[in-house]
């Protein structure tokens, strides 16, 4: 199967089709371990635009566009799949279900919630003790996660919800004008990204898309997907939180992490991975070329896939990017349609200027 | 006879904050208009129907009486494009962060409640629920635009549609008390058919999770001789399996206490039982919590009663009610309604029935 041909000086764009894309890609629930809706879009997707595309024994979808000719650059692009949530682990009768979290949700998130159980997203409510029966001294603490119960309603959703299921925040995609506000942002722009940079690839590297498992309970899915493409590099694409809020005693925020509209987050270094040096002055100048705007996150703290697929094998040269946004693994994340594009924009043009000189020592 | 969810859905998909009713009151009194013979708004906002009865005039009066205002938020200051607020209503601040709110600005703007993370927060904040006063709204724009859509003062309302989940319950955002709203609607709709000899006066009262003044006016302005409120009871659930705990979908609940006159709450029992209605007493030792609270000492004094409804997750956007508990409302306030003599007045006596 030959890869579409691809016009030249084509550029990516965020439109209808796109955020579309994103809007089924953030309804599907995946909790990591249960990615097959998402798994199902990407597969429908790319198919067509792919020269091989393999789910692996983890559930990642690696998807592979040969360039043209022999001995291509072997550039690995990532982006999971999964996303936070919860399953279900004990059944209370009456259609009260205890569970458990998946991935790092801070329990003070879930009371008052509404969530999507299973694949045919059964809808449930994470109720709170009413109020007017909470004493002073209870409301300064948590409540804790053993007092909350995914309610289904008493007629226990018709037998159809069972112990074992995943649930995810029910939280209903919406355009804020130019801000996107939807679950699972974290990493389904990422993911969205990969689709779009494999559907316009450039012909002189062989792109490698690993469309990952597990990340958020420490990027499994990555570690084999790395090995079995063995590639020269990889990109990681991802959300990364956007920490720019006002400090409660009005002190600067020097702990911003990224900040909206400041354009595509490029790591120098997280708590899982030193970012290639070469990679980050291969993007940095890429932006500068074209104008494009950028930040680099704040060095320290998080991780994203790379901290797995660096160490993979002899070494995989890795550097991650990320689309910032705010309020991630809660309800629902902000992000900026600008930055996203800008991101799209960015690796776009990086893939396209990237040659085997980028990764010769300086 | 017409199902009543869709309308409560309707009901639950409005806001309508205390003190600031139009919304759902538009939406109440379009519903009504057709069922009563005159209706308007009290000075403090709320709905008065009265349906006249079938008697020789002068008849006596019952006052059947339901708040429809909710509890929310309101903006008390805006930082960099983000909305500080504070609470209309009694909200438990660990409910808040990550709900979906409706800013009502100059246009209505969604929003999500967000809990700033730890790291700018004062120490020691990770292991604490979030005061209200460190929680924020994002409405996702520019702070140049935010500037020019919101101000102090301006209303947030939960934006939780309504749902429908399994066992024939609904969940959404003030269920309490628009789940009672319903049921004197099913009401109204049920005396369409019948006869009744008393005038029936349906209230949808105004600021009861503030002041109680809306229950508090219209009982002084329609004088009542009767007066029944309805309103929303704490239903089992998880962490409240005590007695003052109702099952959700097993009955309504008659209240007892100081604030539900003895004779009333016997004639009701009776009529339940009479009627196979499933129900349970409500103890309330003191305040009922409820517009009779207010109702009971208007005027020189007006008998009143509780009739409750159970509800899970009390003051959450995801309150629970059984439409059965709703339908079974109504059907026990119409029949008592109908049932109710010319001269009952005569035989209320402060002593329980004999």
């Amino acid at each position: 199967m030959s890869p579409k041909k691809a016009p030249v000086n084509r550029t990516l764009r965020v439109g209808t089709s796109q955020l579309r894309l994103l809007e089924r890609l953030c309804t599907a629930c995946a909790v990591s371990g249960d990615e097959g809706e998402v798994r199902e879009i990407v597969l429908e997707e790319l198919k067509p635009f792919a020269s091989q595309v393999k789910v692996d024994a983890l559930g990642n979808v690696l998807v592979t566009h040969a360039g043209k000719g022999d001995h291509c650059l072997r550039v690995m692009l990532a982006a999971h799949m999964d996303e936070v949530g919860f399953m279900l682990v004990k059944d209370d009768d009456e259609g009260l279900y205890r569970f458990e979290l998946v991935g790092g949700i801070d329990p003070r998130h879930l009371p008052g919630k509404t969530v999507w159980i299973g694949r045919d997203h059964l809808p449930g409510v994470i109720g709170a003790r009413p109020i007017h029966l909470v004493t002073p001294d209870e409301r300064r603490r948590k409540i804790p996660l053993e007092d909350l119960r995914i309610d289904v309603g008493p007629g226990n959703a018709g037998g159809k919800v069972k112990l074992g299921d995943r649930a995810t925040f029910a939280t209903t995609f919406t355009r804020l004008e130019n801000s996107l506000y939807a679950k699972a942002l974290d990493d389904r722009l990422g993911v969205a990204t990969l689709i779009e940079l494999v559907k316009h690839a450039p012909d002189h590297v062989d792109l490698l898309a690993a469309f990952t498992t597990q990340e958020e309970i420490g990027g499994r899915g990555a570690r084999v997907g790395a090995y079995a493409f063995n590639p020269d590099l990889a990109i990681v694409v991802d959300s990364t939180p956007a920490f720019d809020l006002p400090t409660w005693d009005g002190t600067e925020n020097t702990v911003f992490n990224t900040r909206l509209d400041g354009g595509p987050a490029i790591y120098v270094a997280d708590t899982s991975t030193i970012s290639d040096p070469r990679l980050v002055a291969h993007l940095e100048q890429t932006a500068r070329d074209h104008k494009i705007p950028y930040q680099l996150r704040q060095p320290g703290g998080g991780g994203t896939d790379a901290g797995a697929i660096h160490r993979q094998r002899s070494g995989i040269p890795s550097v991650s990017v990320s689309i910032p946004g705010r309020y991630a693994h809660t309800a629902g994340a902000i992000a900026r349609i600008q930055d996203w594009k800008n991101t799209l924009l960015l690796l776009q043009a990086a893939l396209e200027s990237l040659t085997p000189e980028v990764l010769v020592a300086r | 006879m017409k199902d009543i969810l869709p309308f409560l859905k309707e009901l639950l998909s409005a806001p309508g904050l205390s003190g600031n009713e139009a919304p759902i009151r538009e939406l109440v009194e379009n519903a009504w208009r057709p069922l009563v013979d005159e209706i308007g708004v009290g000075r403090l906002g709320s709905l008065h129907a009265l349906r006249r009865g079938n008697g020789a005039e002068p008849r006596p009066r019952v006052l059947l009486a339901a708040h429809m205002d909710a509890i929310g938020l309101i903006v008390t200051s805006i930082q960099a494009g983000l909305l500080h607020f504070t609470q209309i209503g009694g909200i438990d601040a660990r409910i808040l962060p990550g709900q979906r709110v409706l800013v009502h600005g100059r246009n209505p703007l969604i929003g999500v409640v967000v809990q700033p993370p730890d790291r700018l927060l004062p120490p020691g904040s990770g292991e604490k629920p979030v005061a209200m006063e460190h929680l924020l709204v994002d409405i996702g724009l520019a702070p140049e635009r935010v500037a020019a859509l919101v101000r102090p003062g301006d209303l947030i309302s939960f934006d939780q549609p309504p749902i429908e989940l399994s066992g024939d319950v609904i969940c959404g955002h003030s269920l309490d008390n628009r789940a009672s709203v319903a049921s004197l609607t099913v009401c109204l709709r049920e005396l369409q058919s019948r006869l009744h000899l008393w005038d029936v006066y349906a209230v949808a009262t105004s600021q009861e999770e503030v002041t109680l003044g809306g229950a508090q006016t219209a009982a002084f302005e329609i004088h009542p001789d009767l007066a029944i409120a309805i309103d929303v009871t704490f239903a089992k659930g998880p962490g409240i399996t005590d007695y003052n705990a109702f099952g959700l979908g097993k009955g309504l609940t008659l209240g007892w206490g100081p604030n539900a006159h003895p004779y009333l709450h016997d004639s009701l029992k009776e009529l339940a039982d009479d009627l196979e209605i499933p129900y349970q007493v409500e103890l309330m030792p003191r305040h009922s919590g409820t517009d009779a609270y207010a109702i009971q000492v208007a005027q020189e004094g007006i008998p009143s009663m509780v009739v409750g409804i159970p509800l899970r997750y009390m003051h959450t956007p995801v309150e629970i009610v059984s439409m059965k508990d709703i339908r079974r409302v109504g059907r026990l306030l119409a029949e008592y309604v109908c049932r109710l003599p010319i001269d009952f007045m005569k035989t209320l006596s402060f002593e329980k029935l004999s």
